[in-house]
């Protein structure tokens, strides 16, 4: 169990970053470990971010877009989907647990659900415990992509 | 400024009244940013966004000469536009600018005060981290269009059209039905003024159909739309009609001579039209279609009547399905509502017994250009000798539209009205509140009141026609439950009017995906902000008027055509338009030429090189989603200020404390 886990929430702009802030307009309360960064779009997500969260001290992930079809870019969402697919089965070929990215679809009207969906998530990451790839990685910081 | 300029960054808090404060440990947030690396000044202030504020910010950008802006307050949709301002009138590139979202993804969704300022502290950090490698970007600026696309045809469209054509400015007016009108043109008199509605209606009408600016589409229907505020490229598909409106003089000569009956839409059923029809008699254009599905001749080829009787030779059985394309500068959509039609209908004996009626039938009915010439009537022709009306069929009810349709009750007291005035007949409002906010609204209510209609409280269970004594043998009974008494009721009555609300109409889901708007759980399209820019939406140059955000009374719906025409004047007086630099670019010598990015890109921006062997993007068509970004191995392509390393050091900063 992890009282404090660390979660990083990558949100597209244009639907699910706009839910999360209705969730606080609505003033419906939920789970504080999580970090939320915006992004345009879904498809934005490199892999990069998200073994960089983990590698960072995050015990899980989330990236939450628009509804298929409704993506403000038309098709981004297509790509974080399979991107996502790939993701989990590097990351638990890494030895981490798959269950520690989660991708889902956030309208701009959906507070609610992404109220509970933070919430249900960060039970999850809570009962995989503490992910520490920091420790056990130990990478040097800023070496994947020192090249740009 | 150059990359490897030392970075000055300013960190300015906002409490927001007590919003954030009384959540978050303000001066926590302040202390730990001030320890950040590169921070020059971290100060807290009541309300950041207010004069005073901003001008904190100034001052302090000059006294300290800050290279960098950190807001941590609202979220960036609300304000950061009014802080990239403060940076540009400072002198600075309003992109050297970080807002950190403390109030709406922290302070109001936490009660926990140690962790809500812990996660502030992290979002912070993570801010400062990100702005430190944020670089200056050019504005870039795009000529506005002249023409204005307004989409749909009621009231609200009709309004928008007129003020921008009046203004001196072309309007494109698509309208799927074969006429404009609207709603409003079904409706015999509008509340509280009782007012003729079409006596209204329909000198706007004849002006759009005669304004030298507005080109009228009706019978057609928005199928794309690509492009950018000032410059949409926008498909209007327009039906065949089969008749030539350039040769048809409206004699309706074909019409009499249709053999063909079909249920009249205008007139929700309750009377017939033929195949070759107008919508109604004082239609805008006032020229018949022939309905491809109904006709003898475009079905089996037997018939054509109504082209041995066409004298100008108008009908063209030969006609096709057009395509049109136009380019406009802006949008306005007022694709309006529908009346619900809830399955719950059936429990008050709607499609069972004759004398139910959906409230847009009663309009029907009670109009005297409708089918009994605006005689209340029953089925059988009699004179009702008792109405009720049942309000909130299928609003404000968990099981199917949870919302208020704001409209429902004002015009079921007009209904009251006009059965009394009509037919003398006793009139039951079966309610659960009334809400008469408006102009005139509640003294319109008053006025009902003294006219001996009975108010009861109470929802209506069911409608039956089975009796249970004598008083109430050949009537429908209307099983309710008086809440203020509590008692339950039996109402033997003639007729039933099912007050029903407003839902949006058919064909959003296609119009959110062509023009990139958002629904609310309503299925009303949602606005970029619900007070100070109700008109407006998220996507630039697109505008929401009338009904399609939400159930509006007439005055509401005009008045909000008036101002999304003013938007769309606003565009057009500019002449020009900022808009966003955050387009993605590629470096030419790291890339491969692998030309994966070409297959990602939504907007095909990226064309393949043959003699360099690389891929080139067109900045003018990127829209800045970064997809190539993510998907480019080499790191070539980039994503201009959500670049990796901007976003892998925010992913640092908030993840250290
Ligand atoms: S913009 Fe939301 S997923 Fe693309």
């Amino acid at each position: 169990m992890n009282r404090d886990p660390k979660i990083v929430a990558f949100l597209c702009h244009w639907c699910s970053y706009t839910g999360a802030d209705l969730a606080g307009t609505s003033r419906v309360k939920y789970s504080p470990h999580v970090r939320i960064i915006r992004i345009m779009c879904s498809g934005r997500i490199d892999t990069a971010f998200v073994l960089k969260a983990l590698r960072e001290g995050a015990d899980g992930v989330l990236i939450c877009g628009c509804h298929p079809g409704d993506c403000h870019y038309q098709s981004g969402n297509d790509k974080a989907l399979k991107r996502h697919i790939m993701l989990k089965q590097m990351i638990g070929q890494f030895g981490v647990e798959p269950e520690r990215i989660r991708l889902e679809w956030i309208s701009a009207s959906e507070g609610d659900l992404f109220a509970k969906i933070v919430d249900n998530f960060t039970e999850q990451v809570k009962n995989l415990g503490p992910l520490n790839w920091k420790e056990t990685m130990r990478p040097k910081s800023g070496e994947y992509h020192e090249q740009t | 400024m150059a990359r490897n300029e030392e970075s000055r960054v300013g960190v300015f808090v906002c409490h927001c009244g007590v919003n954030i404060s009384s959540v978050v440990n303000i001066d926590k947030v302040v202390q730990a940013a001030s320890q950040q690396e590169g921070v020059v000044v971290a100060k807290d202030y009541k309300f950041m966004c207010s004069t005073p504020g901003q001008e904190m910010i100034l001052a302090d950008i000059k006294e300290h000469k800050l290279n960098r802006i950190i807001v941590a307050a609202c979220s960036p949709r609300l304000h950061e536009e009014t802080f990239k301002k403060v940076l540009f009138t400072a002198g600075l590139n309003p992109y050297f600018f970080q807002m950190a979202n403390i109030r709406e993804q922290d302070a109001w969704v936490t009660e926990d005060k140690e962790l809500a300022t812990g996660k502030a502290i992290s979002l912070v950090t993570g801010a400062i981290r990100r702005v430190r490698l944020h670089e200056s970007l050019p504005t870039r600026e795009v000529d506005i269009k002249p023409g204005v696309l307004v989409i749909g045809g009621g009231i609200t469209g009709i309004e928008a059209a007129l003020q921008i054509a009046d203004a001196g400015h072309k309007v494109v007016l698509v309208e799927r039905e074969p006429s404009i009108g609207g709603h409003m043109a079904q409706f015999d008199k509008t509340f509280p003024t009782l007012d003729c509605s079409a006596c209204i209606l329909t000198p706007k009408m004849n002006s759009v159909g005669t304004h030298p600016n507005i080109n009228l589409m009706t019978s057609s229907e928005v199928t794309d739309v690509s492009g950018y505020i000032g410059n949409y490229d926008v498909t209007v598909k327009t039906k065949a009609r089969f008749v030539n409106h350039d040769l048809c003089t409206s004699c309706g000569d074909c019409m009499e001579k249709c053999p063909v009956k079909v249920p009249s839409e205008f007139d929700e059923g309750l009377e017939k039209r033929g195949a070759i029809y107008t919508l109604f008699p004082q239609g805008v254009p006032n020229k018949p279609v022939i309905d491809a599905e109904n006709c003898l001749m475009l079905i089996k080829e037997k018939c054509g009547l109504c082209e041995k009787v066409c004298e100008p030779g108008a009908i063209d059985f030969k006609d096709r399905e057009k395509e049109t394309s136009i380019t406009v500068g802006s949008i306005i959509t007022a694709t309006g509502y529908k009346f619900a039609k809830p399955s719950i209908l059936r429990d008050y004996g709607y499609g069972i017994f004759d004398n139910v009626l959906t409230a847009p039938e009663f309009e029907r009915l009670n109009n005297s250009a409708g089918p009994t010439v605006g005689e209340i009537l029953l089925k059988d022709g009699g004179k009702p000798q008792s109405v009720a009306i049942l309000h909130c069929i299928g609003s404000r009810d968990k099981n199917f539209n949870e919302y208020c349709s704001k409209v429902c009750c004002m015009y079921s007291l007009k209904f009251s009205h006009l059965v009394k005035e009509k037919t003398g007949a006793e009139v039951f409002e079966f309610y659960i509140d009334i809400r008469a906010a408006g102009k005139s609204y509640e003294e319109f209510y008053d006025r009902i009141r003294e006219e001996d209609v009975h108010f009861i409280r109470g929802k209506v269970g069911s409608v039956t026609n089975i009796p249970l004594n004598d008083e109430e043998k050949g009537k429908l009974v209307v099983i309710a439950e008086n809440t203020l008494a509590g008692k339950r009721l039996r109402v033997p009555v003639d007729m039933v009017i099912l007050s029903t609300g407003l839902e949006c109409s058919d064909g959003v889901t296609d119009m959110t995906r062509m023009l990139k708007l958002s629904i609310d759980k309503d299925g009303f399209f949602i606005e970029k902000h619900p007070k100070l820019a109700p008109t407006e939406t998220a996507t630039d140059g697109i505008y929401i008027a009338g009904c399609c955000s939400g159930p509006k009374d007439i005055p509401e719906s005009v008045a909000s055509a008036q101002a999304t025409a003013a938007m769309a004047l606003k565009l057009i007086s500019k002449g020009k338009v900022e808009v966003e630099a955050t387009t993605s670019w590629i470096n030419e010598e790291l890339c491969a030429g692998c030309k994966l990015c070409i297959g990602v890109c939504p907007y095909n921006a990226i064309e393949y090189d043959e003699e360099k062997g690389i891929s080139i993007l067109n900045e003018v068509l990127c829209k800045g989603c970064g997809t190539c970004a993510a998907t480019c191995p080499n790191g070539a392509a980039m994503a201009r200020h959500f670049n990796d390393q901007q976003i892998l050091n925010e992913i640092e900063g908030v993840l250290l404390s």
